[in-house]
């Protein structure tokens, strides 16, 4: 694994710069099923193909970011900084 | 012996240099090669095969073959043709018993036996299975090659070194010079043969060793691995002269074309006196030769039959199309195969052609390309596959010692793909990588399989292109610590320093027993610089803490101190520390020793998805602490401060910023070894007057150790020693941290899911029980221990346990496993030491 990532602050950079944190999930509410808490906090898709994930620029800007990955290939399609979901709590 | 001085030579005869092989001193020039002056010596068999100890000398001159193998000052495998001349270097054989010359173990070559047959290790050493350790013993002594020399340092240190460059050029061939030449921005090219001046950078000599994902291109040169990443690579090998395939193929005396350009044209060597060329490459040497002296006494471009004959190893005849010649040299050439390696491994498809006889790259993958003779930029009529012939053995791979033989044995017993005969005969196996073989045995296969050689297609090409040491992927060793400022203090004072995670940490200062009666009696100092310390600050801070923590701080009093423990959204523990509030927006919170950077990212990841209006900043490194702790505490500190200390102005969980003995600190009443204690943080660079001036108070320096006893003492939970990955907040018994009428934060979800299988207790026993014994009930273990000390205090050994429920109660008594027999420990729920909490408070 020697792929590159396109930091958003800094720019094309080898990966062991960065922290890989996993696919990006999706949270349920503050009140959850078993079900819908264990699918959260345990089950990933793991795509053959585009997956969206997290990537932290730890030896560079300390900046979170998303990397769309073509995990097959390995090809970073995009990376982006996502826009804040916001503080309200999603019921 | 060498000839007169050659037009192009590069050896220096006004620079001698001396070396010594096998024992013996030699001399050669400054431009040789370990090979060239060892030839030029008189030496002629360079080494023994893999097998059957075949007598082996110079084939290829360029570092492909395996022929050339030695020792050199004690580093194995060498291959001497390339390895430049240096003074005094020492060099040896191996792979031998007695000497390249009279190797004992050439007998296998002669009596065969159970040796010979491809495979042999797969079925005539299985019985009878009681013998095997005495044939694994007799076959590791005899397989391998070479062997690592512990005491010897002839390689030095290993470095690794990053570059990023816009071109890459791969190869100093013309081709490769002229795609340098032509190429923009910065551009390096690689070449394995000696550096020469150019408009662009050179590298070399080195080898690149692989394409990797992302343009990633390791390079070896010398002790020096670069790690090199291109924007656009230009591979130019060049193109591998292969071998023709006919008995006594591997006698030493049977070279290939290159070779023998070298030795005349670079080293003035005399390749042998009595010379039949074979093959277009070999014919094209005239010139050469006659240079050199030598008579050509037979050439063929395309013969029918072929086979070489030896004595003692040493070509001294042959028969070429039906006529005996002897000769001491048969120059073959069997055409040239692009060495397209790095591109296969790149992903490159590779397609046979046989107009030419030759494999070349196609479908490059995206930044690569090629150009010359690697692309397949070659004229050539095929040499045939294989020459009739009568003999000797005929080698298919010298490095593996696979004959044509084994490889219709092969074929004959269904291994009739390249894949699976590669694994079965191991051909393409060796140190060559298939350079030499690869298309041999795939022309061989089809050959004897009546098919194409596309069908057969080739095996995978893997990194390394060529073999290199283990040390050079290790790279040098480095084991990074993390010191706190205090770590001078620590070591005059004889402290015995160990790690904690990255951090080296005073255990203790000689007597740790000691240190905790420090403490409880008097006065106790330690230094927890390497506590993770974070700044959070902005309008969001107070309500970012209430959703990263189960906790709440939004009601925290400025001033204050909060316990916090971190858990996921799955509900289980992850870091504990304390949050002060300093300010309405502004909040220092603390983490253990080896969570800072973990719960820096954590907050951040969060905050990423939150947007809250905050700064998070790790101030870990910036700030030292050290935690005065003791009945004294109040007294030695207060005639270092101005700042009131009583406990109404100063109380127990304040935090307050204040000068001692001059230092700015931020003092933190909190008292995690029990006593009344201040922790005071104040910058790195003051760290070492602030504990002078506080050792000078009358405090006694104590470690990690007293501390361990200290906390174990009053119960306090060190996450990750007392807790693992499963545990969380009920399970542990701080259900009482969690605000659970907050709306939401980090770990809600789980809390109506939590289960408690077991809890976290408090024990007191007789025997101290080692940390993680078990702890059995009704034959099956229930539990485990996750600290234990003995407590002088307490008298007696105390420790944290994971029981089941239904023991977590006050005084049940449980039974732990202390060296294979079970001992009653009575379960304690408060704290061993003030219940409480009575000194914390004074
Ligand atoms: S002769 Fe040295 S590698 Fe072939
Ligand atoms: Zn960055």
């Amino acid at each position: 694994m020697s792929f590159l990532l396109t930091c958003p602050h800094c720019g094309s950079r080898p990966v062991d710069e960065f922290r890989y944190q996993g696919e990006v999930t999706r949270r349920p509410g503050p009140v959850a099923t078993l079900r819908e808490l264990t699918d959260y906090v345990y089950f990933r898709d793991n795509v053959a193909g585009v997956q969206r994930e997290w990537w932290y620029h730890r030896t560079g800007c300390k900046t979170w970011f998303v990397a769309e990955r073509d995990t097959r290939t390995n090809e970073v399609l995009r990376t982006l900084i996502p826009a804040p979901t916001g503080v309200a709590t999603p019921q | 012996m060498r000839l007169r001085s050659q037009p192009a030579e590069r050896i220096d005869r006004n620079h001698p240099i001396t070396f010594t092989y096998a024992g013996e001193e030699h001399t050669g020039f400054a431009g040789d090669t370990i090979g060239s002056a060892l030839y030029a010596a008189g030496r002629r068999v360079f080494s023994r095969s893999f097998k059957y100890h075949r007598p082996r000398g110079l084939l290829c001159c360029s570092g492909h073959c395996p022929n050339c193998m030695m020792t050199v000052d004690g580093v194995p495998n060498v291959r001497v043709c390339v390895e430049p001349l240096r003074p005094d270097v020492d060099v040896r054989d191996q792979n031998v018993r007695g000497s390249a010359d009279r190797d004992l173990l050439g007998v296998v070559d002669k009596i065969g036996g159970p040796f010979t047959p491809v495979g042999f290790y797969y079925r005539t050493m299985i019985r009878p299975r009681r013998a095997w350790p005495l044939y694994e013993k007799v076959l590791r002594n005899l397989a391998g090659l070479g062997r690592v020399d512990e005491k010897a340092n002839g390689h030095g240190p290993y470095v690794t070194v990053h570059r990023r460059v816009d071109v890459l050029v791969i190869g100093g061939g013309p081709a490769g010079r002229a795609a340098a030449e032509a190429a923009e921005g910065k551009v390096l090219l690689v070449d394995d043969r000696a550096a020469y001046d150019a408009s662009y950078e050179v590298l070399s000599p080195a080898t690149a060793l692989a394409i990797y994902e992302g343009g990633l291109v390791p390079v070896a040169a010398g002790n020096t691995l670069h790690r090199i990443r291109a924007g656009r690579i230009v591979v130019a090998t060049g193109a591998l002269e292969q071998p023709l395939l006919f008995p006594g193929n591997d006698l030493v005396g049977v070279m290939l074309p290159d070779a023998v350009r070298r030795m005349v044209d670079e080293w003035a060597l005399q390749p042998g006196e009595r010379a039949v060329l074979v093959g277009e490459a070999a014919v094209d040497l005239k010139l050469q030769l006659a240079r050199a002296g030598v008579e050509i006494v037979a050439v063929s471009l395309r013969p029918e039959s072929l086979s070489a004959h030896g004595r003692r190893g040493r070509l001294a005849s042959i028969d070429l199309d039906g006529e005996r010649i002897d000769c001491d040299l048969l120059v073959v050439s069997g055409g040239l195969q692009p060495a397209y390696s790095l591109l296969a491994q790149a992903g490159a498809r590779i397609d046979y052609e046989p107009r030419r006889g030759i494999f070349v790259p196609t479908e490059l993958p995206a930044g690569v390309e090629v150009v010359g003779a690697a692309a397949g930029d070659i004229e050539q009529v095929p040499a045939p596959a294989v020459l009739d012939g009568r003999g000797d053995k005929c080698f298919v791979c010298i490095c593996e010692d696979v004959t044509t033989k084994d490889v219709k044995r092969a074929l004959r017993e269904g291994f009739d793909s390249i894949e699976l005969a590669k694994r079965y005969t191991t051909v393409t196996m060796g140190p060559c990588q298939g350079k030499l073989c690869q298309l041999a045995s795939t022309r061989l296969l089809a050959h004897e399989t009546d098919t194409d050689e596309s069908a057969i297609g080739t095996t995978t090409a893997r990194p390394p292109w060529r073999p290199i040491e283990l040390g050079l992927l290790a790279g040098p060793h480095h084991e990074p610590a993390k010191l706190t400022p205090l770590h001078q203090r620590h070591e005059a004072l004889g402290a015995e320093v160990i790690w904690t995670g990255a951090w080296r940490r005073a255990f203790h200062y000689g007597d740790p027993a000691a240190e905790v009666r420090a403490v409880h009696e008097s006065l106790g100092v330690i230094d927890v610089s390497t506590l993770g310390k974070v700044i959070v600050e902005g309008p969001g801070a107070a309500e970012l803490l209430d959703r990263l923590y189960p906790n709440r701080f939004s009601d925290l009093k400025t001033g204050r101190i909060r316990y916090g423990v971190l858990t996921s959204d799955g509900g289980r523990i992850m870091d504990d520390g304390t949050v002060a509030r300093l300010d309405d927006e502004l909040f220092y919170v603390t983490t253990t020793s080896t969570g800072s950077e973990g719960v820096v990212e954590w907050f951040e990841w969060w905050n990423a998805i939150w947007g809250y209006d905050v700064e998070i900043v790790n101030v870990t490194g910036a700030l030292a602490a050290m935690n005065l702790a003791g009945p004294l505490a109040r007294e030695a500190l207060a005639p270092l401060t101005d700042a009131p200390l009583d406990n109404e102005s100063f109380r127990y969980l304040d935090a307050k910023e204040i000068a001692v003995a001059g230092v700015p600190c931020l003092a933190l009443r909190i008292g995690f070894v029990g006593e009344l204690g201040y922790e005071l943080h104040c910058p790195a660079t003051d760290a070492g007057s602030l504990w002078d001036a506080l050792v000078t108070a009358g405090a006694t320096p104590f470690g990690l150790e007293a501390q361990r006893v200290l906390r174990l003492e009053k119960g306090h939970v060190i996450v990750g020693q007392d807790t693992d990955s499963e545990s969380n907040l009920l399970s542990a018994r701080m259900g009482w941290t969690i605000k659970d009428d907050k709306p939401d934060y980090v770990g809600k979800p789980a809390v109506p899911h939590l289960e408690v299988r077991e809890k976290l207790v408090g024990f007191t026993s007789d025997v101290l029980p080692p940390e993680g014994a078990q702890i059995v009930r009704d034959g099956r273990i229930a539990g485990r221990v996750t600290s234990s000390r003995l407590s002088e205090r307490v008298g007696g050994a105390i420790g944290l346990a994971w029981v089941d429920p239904d023991c977590a109660e006050e005084g049940s008594v449980i039974s732990i496993r202390v060296d294979g027999t079970l001992r009653p420990a009575t379960v304690t729920l408060a704290p061993f030491y003030d219940p409480e909490g009575a000194l914390l408070r004074s």
